[in-house]
């Protein structure tokens, strides 16, 4: 099960959290903190899973923004490595190259399309068309 | 596509995000959030009617707060009425809120239910679609209560889009997660079986992930999901890169719901209906055979997303464990996975390995990597790597590496990361105790541990070498060197002086001889590092200065002086100044005798489970820093039970001695356990009296007697027991001079014996050790006898409980009584179920002819007078061959009185043969039995005559007793 999803910048700023498990808004800021403490100080050569407390964390880098998502034993690292990238095309698809920028003036979009890719900790969509058409349908509503 | 201010773009929003990335300090940061708060505050509690548009601007704004981490204690209420909004826009966003700000025990549920109903009711796809989605997400117990009922309906019913019935699967596994009392099985689960052959691949992804969580509560009423699942696989995985188009991945078709329907696999055992196997068998080694090919695309996306489904596949080919040669492709394939560039596919490798290690197929071929993962722990650069290939080494050790694997570890602890040094100095710690065939090598490894790692080596594992060597007398002497070696060095470690102090206080007269560690010299070491250590340590010192009163009476006064002085008599520490006082007064007025008695040699140490395993298990368990703990307590426990089936296998192949066995299974009723109560007659009270010989054959130095625990294993699980009751002769064998020990050891079982014979009757504890974490079913042992062999020998067996616990014990009496001589053994033949699968073995008992020997002393005239009265071709049988163990006087001693005879001194003409005489006690008959053994040192070849009154006692005995030199 995934337990949490991240993007969080070099500087530590969180651009987007989603828990599938509720935890206090303090603890997120200390986990979210030391997240990506773990993340900043690895290198290229180390690998890109971190045994952290008793889940797993897996991340990837691109550019500043760190995806980070938490995972429990159940869950294949190289999938949830894979599904990092897949969830990163599928954001550049929807805003034709996205920069953290997107992601932060467009906060409500980006769960919309997390939320169709996974729900309550497990992956439930993977085809790019179909994360998008609701989002689609929204934006069609909106200039209408 | 819309640029960055999309679609309906709030412009406050993007001021205020804006505004909040130019602040220059935190300070500013909080300023202007405040500001925002008392702003949107009051924008909702003003007069004017907000309209849609500003609420979701508004609760935008929350959200982006919130992320910043501050806590949002209002706009809940705002949020709840957007829901009722009909423009999808507002709705949305007030899901959204809802879905991140609140959290499952809020006062609001019952109003947000409210919406989620008329969304339900709406028959609008997309709504409904937000409405799942939420409960998905918050899924309350309340939540559970008003829609358990309608979410399998929704999810099973004909005309749902397909979007909705994935969201539905999803929503119903959060209910069922959270209350599962409340979704209750009906007809709507084997339908949702069905949804794994739906055409929508989408369905499929969310389906399994339900089905599977189903599954592992449930496993008969979701069994047809195995079926269906490998279908589905094979379709996919047998696929043309281009037939599932939108979900094919970088050219890899569909991997992540790959990867979830081999997931939903490991929930059973392998597929019973040999059609089925076939298929899975089929698709398992498509998927290896995949990842030798050449790749489709460059792309590192393409490799990645292929080995998420091929490390999938290899987990449950170890899950299932039954098909040798998909184990053994799958430990080649991570073979080469251990050498690649890339460091993800090397971790995984090194994981994914340490499960199949501990597989009794593939324990060998994972032997073979040896080399490579050793390099690793010394090369590679990232320590979860390195950590991975420590775990690995420690999985695949066995008696055969374990001295190699011990070394590296210790080599790589010099400089290891602090963060897993701790943990590397246990597993050092339970390898050496595990694997010692010499314990001067474990004494040696501890002290070395305690050299380089002194800070990581807790109480238990210095606790543990200290009981080891008390409870052995074979390594006392060698300890007490080595340890007045060690604390020579100018700065040692206190651990060392802890260890050092109480094995020279118990054992230092064993060196007191040489003049170089006289006793004043050993004291006069240990005093020089008194001042330095701490209280509890110079404690335990002025025991041993005690100690040494009475092991060295010629230094006492020297002692009394020290305990006499200021620094200690008049200690701050009152536990000093107690202990100073007390030994000084001690020393001063008690007898040598009472000294003597007082302060006797510590007695041997109960047999109890390594509290080292005990530590490194809970060392895995779960941190505590976040609330994530709380919630995951379950799964956490899940994770431990998870991980202790390596652990189990792995420490629970015991070695005989009775200090060895970390888990307490097995050896400790075969060794110094007190025996269990026996209430008939006199016969076999007198035999547990002496209970000094029931002992000595496990008694140090006969570690030879035992057989490795790997011989013949794998050989004798098999159907079919007569083939395989041979290949474990040579465990048979070393029974024959001795009663107790372990007859059979696999990866599963453990099977120890102990036993007595006294004339023609004999009783035999027989201990069946579950090894694994998983219980055994059905288990039936049964003692079999040939038509033969019933005749001459009366078995009677008690049944045992038919089911034995993961690492419990069961134990089973056998009463034995030898009516007249016997040739054959009984066979022991055991069956249960393990996992899915049924296990049958059988191996030979060893009541053999020479148990009913009474041994009888003679003189050397007697003795030739009877060895010519039965000079009888038919009476003598004679035997000459080659030795098969070093010629060595004093153990061939040891095997001929164990052997049951009495071994008769002065009697033979040349000393170097060796004679023996006995009884052997039937019901029917006795039997007078003489021996004569002639070794000829230069050939290495023995002569052995027996001379009984029968033909075929004669013979009989000779076959025994030959096997043994």
């Amino acid at each position: 099960m995934i337990k949490f999803f991240l993007m969080v910048n070099k500087q530590g700023q969180t651009r987007l959290s989603r828990y599938y498990e509720h935890v206090e808004i303090k603890k997120r800021t200390m986990l979210e903190a030391e997240v990506i403490k773990n993340c900043l100080s690895r290198s290229k050569d180390q690998c890109s899973f971190i045994e952290y407390k008793d889940f797993k964390l897996v991340y990837r880098q691109y550019a500043a923004l760190f995806v980070v998502v938490g995972i429990d034993h159940t869950e294949n690292e190289m999938a949830v490595y894979e599904l990092i990238h897949n969830f990163v095309e599928v954001l550049d698809k929807y805003f034709s190259r996205v920069s953290e920028l997107d992601i932060m003036f467009n906060l409500d979009r980006v769960h919309i399309i997390l939320d169709e890719m996974v729900l309550n900790g497990c992956i439930v969509e993977t085809n790019r068309n179909r994360i998008l058409a609701p989002l689609l349908v929204l934006d069609k509503v909106a200039e209408s | 596509m819309p640029a960055v201010s999309k679609g309906d773009g709030m412009r406050g929003l993007a001021v205020f995000i804006s505004d909040i990335r130019n602040c220059k300090s935190k300070e500013a940061e909080i300023k202007r959030i405040n500001k925002e708060l008392a702003n949107i505050r009051s924008k909702f509690k003003g007069d004017k009617a907000l309209d849609g548009y500003s609420k979701k601007k508004y609760v935008c704004k929350l959200l982006f707060i919130f992320l910043l981490g501050h806590d949002i204690d209002f706009g809940h209420m705002e949020a709840v009425n957007l829901l009722s909004s009909n423009r999808y826009t507002e709705k949305q966003i007030g899901y959204l809120f809802i879905s991140v700000l609140v959290n499952s025990n809020s006062e609001l549920i019952r109003l947000i239910n409210n919406a989620i109903k008329n969304d339900l009711a709406s028959r609008n796809p997309t709504f409904m679609g937000l409405a799942l989605h939420c409960i998905a997400n918050v899924g309350s117990r309340e939540m559970a209560e008003a829609f358990a009922g309608e979410i399998p309906k929704i999810l099973v019913a004909g005309d749902t889009m397909d979007s909705v019935k994935q969201s539905a699967a999803l929503c119903l596994l959060r209910l069922y997660r959270t209350s599962p009392d409340l979704v209750p099985m009906g007809d709507w689960t084997s339908r949702v079986v069905h949804l794994l052959n739906d055409q929508h691949l989408g369905v499929v992804t969310a389906a399994t992930s339900l089905i599977t969580t189903l599954a592992q509560k449930n496993p008969e009423e979701f069994k047809t999901s195995v079926s269906l699942a490998v279908s589905r696989l094979s379709r996919i995985v047998t696929s043309a890169s281009t037939d599932l188009q939108d979900y094919t991945y970088y050219f890899v078709p569909a991997p992540w719901l790959s990867v979830k329907l081999l997931r939903l696999l490991q929930c059973y055992p392998p597929p019973e209906d040999p059609a089925v196997r076939g298929r899975l068998t089929e698709c398992l080694e498509t998927i290896l055979n995949k990842a030798q090919e050449p790749p489709k695309s460059k792309k590192v996306q393409h490799s990645n997303a292929k080995n998420a489904v091929l490390f999938e596949a290899i987990s449950l080919i170890i899950h299932h464990d039954s098909e040798p040669n998909l184990l053994v492709r799958a430990c080649n394939q991570l073979g080469q996975f251990l050498q690649h560039r890339e460091t993800n596919l090397r971790y995984l490798a090194l994981e994914s390995m340490c499960t199949l290690a501990s597989s009794e197929f593939s324990h060998e071929a994972v032997k073979t990597h040896i080399e490579t993962v050793i390099n690793a722990l010394k090369t590679e650069r990232d320590v979860s790597v390195r950590q991975r290939a420590v775990d690995l080494l420690y999985a695949m050790c066995d008696r055969s590496n374990a001295q190699q694997i011990v070394a590296e570890m210790l080599n790589y602890l010099e400089t290891a990361d602090y963060s897993i040094r701790e943990e590397i100095v246990l597993k050092v710690a339970i390898l050496a105790e595990k694997y010692a065939v010499d314990y001067t090598w474990y004494v040696d490894t501890i002290l070395n541990l305690i050299r380089i790692a002194g800070d990581y080596v807790s109480e238990e594992v210095w606790y543990r070498v200290i009981q080891i060597v008390i409870n052995r007398d074979d390594v006392q002497g060698y300890a007490a060197k080595t340890v007045f070696e060690a604390l020579q060095a100018p700065a040692c470690h206190e651990n060392l002086v802890k260890v050092g102090g109480y094995i020279l206080g118990e054992f230092g007269n064993l060196i007191a001889g040489d003049p170089r560690s006289s006793p004043l010299i050993q004291f006069n070491l240990l005093h020089s590092k008194f001042h330095l250590c701490s209280v509890p340590t110079r404690a335990l010192l002025l025991s041993t200065y005690i100690k040494f009163v009475n092991l060295f009476p010629e230094i006492k006064t020297t002692i009394q002086d020290v305990l006499r002085s200021d620094s200690q008599l008049k200690n701050a520490d009152v536990e000093l100044q107690q202990r100073a006082v007390e030994y000084l007064r001690l020393s001063t007025i008690a007898s040598t005798d009472i000294l003597a008695t007082v302060l006797e040699e510590m007695p041997p140490f109960p047999e109890r489970e390594s509290s080292i395993l005990a530590k490194l298990k809970k060392k895995k368990g779960p941190g505590t820093v976040t609330d994530l703990e709380e919630i995951k307590k379950e799964r956490s426990s899940d994770m431990n039970g998870s991980a202790e089936p390596a652990s189990v296998n792995a420490s629970a192949v015991s070695t005989p001695s009775p200090s060895a066995d970390l888990l307490g299974l097995g050896a400790a009723p075969l060794a110094n356990s007190a025996p269990p109560p026996s209430s008939s007659g006199s016969l076999l009270v007198d035999v547990f009296s002496d209970s000094a010989s029931a002992v000595a054959p496990l008694a140090p130095g006969s570690d030879d007697n035992f057989a490795s625990p790997d011989l013949a294993s794998s050989e004798v699980v098999s159907e079919e027991p007569a083939d395989t009751v041979h290949d474990a002769d040579e465990l048979f064998h070393k029974f024959v001079c001795k009663n107790n020990g372990v007859l059979f050891e696999n990866q599963l079982l453990q099977i120890g014996l102990k036993s007595e014979f006294r004339q023609n009757l004999g009783r035999m504890f027989i201990f069946y050790g579950n090894k694994t974490s998983t219980q055994f079913l059905n288990f039936t042992p049964t003692v079999i006898c040939s038509d033969d062999l019933q005749s001459s020998l009366n078995l009677q067996t008690k049944p045992v409980d038919p089911t034995v616990d993961g690492g419990a014990q069961v134990q089973q009496v056998v009463n034995i009584e030898c009516v007249s001589d016997f040739m054959e053994a009984p066979i022991l033949n055991i069956q249960f179920r393990y996992g899915g699968t049924f296990q049958n073995l059988s191996v030979k008992l060893p009541i053999t002819l020479n148990k009913f020997f009474q041994p009888t002393e003679m003189s050397s005239q007697d003795f030739f007078q009877r060895w010519k009265q039965l000079s009888n071709p038919k009476q003598e049988v004679q035997n000459i061959f080659k030795a098969k163990h070093p010629m060595d006087a004093e153990i061939t001693k040891a095997k001929i009185i164990g052997f049951g005879s009495a071994l008769l001194e002065e009697v033979d003409p040349n000393p170097a043969n060796f004679v023996g005489a006995g009884i052997i006690h039937t019901k029917t008959t006795q039997i007078g039995c003489l021996l004569r053994l002639e070794p000829n040192l230069q050939a290495q070849m023995y002569r052995l005559t027996l001379r009984t009154s029968k033909e075929a006692v004669s013979q009989r005995l000779c076959e025994l007793l030959s096997e043994q030199f």
